[in-house]
């Protein structure tokens, strides 16, 4: 007696979770069209699918410098940075950027606001809050946008706002 | 026992201060000729063998500091496959330079069995000298083991980008002397890391 029991309560504990697996089971499956616009970066590819990944994207090496959108916007770096050490020991940026060195490179020398401390006190050096170069500026890549950006400069801001 | 070993000991030595009393003409001079070579062969053999990467990379002070880093760089891996390997820059490809370089190695040899560079903390506190060693050995000889493979004469500026084309063709030629610049003085830290740079002129 005691025995038939224990077995019908093991059968039990063990019948009950596997039927509560699936609770989705019996709806119906969705349309693959609805998957499409589920993220940009899949690039339209079904969430059923595996799509082959991208090609990587080419670091524009241009030296060509690039409209800014506001006046104090970081400038994006014009030419390829492989392979440059930016760590404590050394700072590959200013082997060029550095004052001392721009004439030499005929690069654009750091701006002003870089030789500045917090409270705006003018320092010789490049203050060390501004040392990490790529915390601001970027290079940029020939990839195609994924999603369509209505971003506009400051001076259409302005422009909109004088018409307002 | 003893006495066996002095008979023959005076034998040999007999042979090797009037060589011509024993042997002939012929077999001297050609047998010396072809010893001679042999030698030249094994001697070579055991250099360049000295001479690859598998060897240098052998040691683990090597393998786990400057290998690792260069495992990152343009000269290790890039788009043709073209590579350099540890003697194409630290080992003068003309023999006799070779040679010297050779003979100055037996003092790395001492360290690697001395145990002067054995741990990565020994490694990062040498590493300024180290790399000094290096910087001013190349900018002596006007970076000759980057001119091995990278041609002043024959590098193509307009396949250059704007700015490296335009410093290239100011610069490199002016020569390594006063003044003048060599790829080792912009070019530090092209294949492993560079140490504290502190004071260090670059450019």
């Amino acid at each position: 007696m005691n025995r038939i029991l224990f077995s019908v309560l093991l059968l039990v504990t063990v019948l009950i979770p596997a039927r509560a697996q699936d609770p989705n089971a019996d709806a119906p499956a969705r349309p693959e069209s609805e998957y499409r616009s589920l993220d940009a970066l899949r690039r339209g590819a079904p969430l059923t699918a595996e799509p082959a990944a991208a090609p990587m994207a080419r670091v524009e090496n241009t030296d060509l410098r690039r409209q800014r959108n506001w006046p104090d916007q970081p400038p994006t770096i014009p030419h390829s940075i492989d392979g440059y050490q930016l760590d404590r020991n050394a700072n590959r940026c200013l082997l060029c950027h550095a004052r001392a060195n721009a004439s030499t490179f005929q690069a654009p020398m750091v701006s002003v606001t870089h030789f500045m401390d917090r409270d705006g006190q003018m320092l010789a050096q490049v203050s060390a809050r501004r040392y990490f170069c790529n915390q601001c500026h970027v290079v940029q890549t020939d990839a195609k946008p994924l999603v369509a950006s209505d971003f506009i400069d400051v001076d259409h801001v302005l422009q909109i706002a004088g018409e307002r | 026992m003893i006495r066996r070993i002095r008979l023959w000991a005076t034998q040999w030595w007999r042979i090797l201060r009037r060589p011509s009393t024993h042997f002939s003409l012929g077999f001297l001079t050609l047998g010396g000729f072809i010893a001679g070579v042999v030698f030249w062969g094994a001697f070579n053999t055991v250099l360049e063998a000295a001479n690859g990467e598998a060897f240098c990379t052998s040691c683990h002070e090597m393998h786990d500091n400057v290998y690792e880093e260069l495992k990152s760089t343009i000269h290790y891996s890039n788009r043709s496959g073209v590579r350099a390997t540890c003697p194409d820059c630290h080992v003068p490809h003309n023999w006799t330079n070779k040679i010297a370089r050779k003979m100055q190695a037996s003092k790395e040899v001492w360290g690697k069995i001395f145990g002067t560079i054995d741990t990565r903390a020994e490694f990062l506190e040498r590493r300024l000298e180290l790399a000094r060693h290096e910087w001013a050995r190349l900018k002596a000889n006007d970076s000759l083991e980057c001119r091995n493979c990278h041609n002043f004469a024959y590098m193509d500026f307009t396949r250059q980008s704007p700015r490296a084309g335009r410093i290239h063709a100011q610069w490199l030629g002016s020569g390594g002397g006063e003044g003048g610049k060599t790829c080792i003085d912009c070019h530090k830290g092209v294949a492993h890391r560079l140490p504290d740079m502190a004071g260090i002129p670059q450019g």
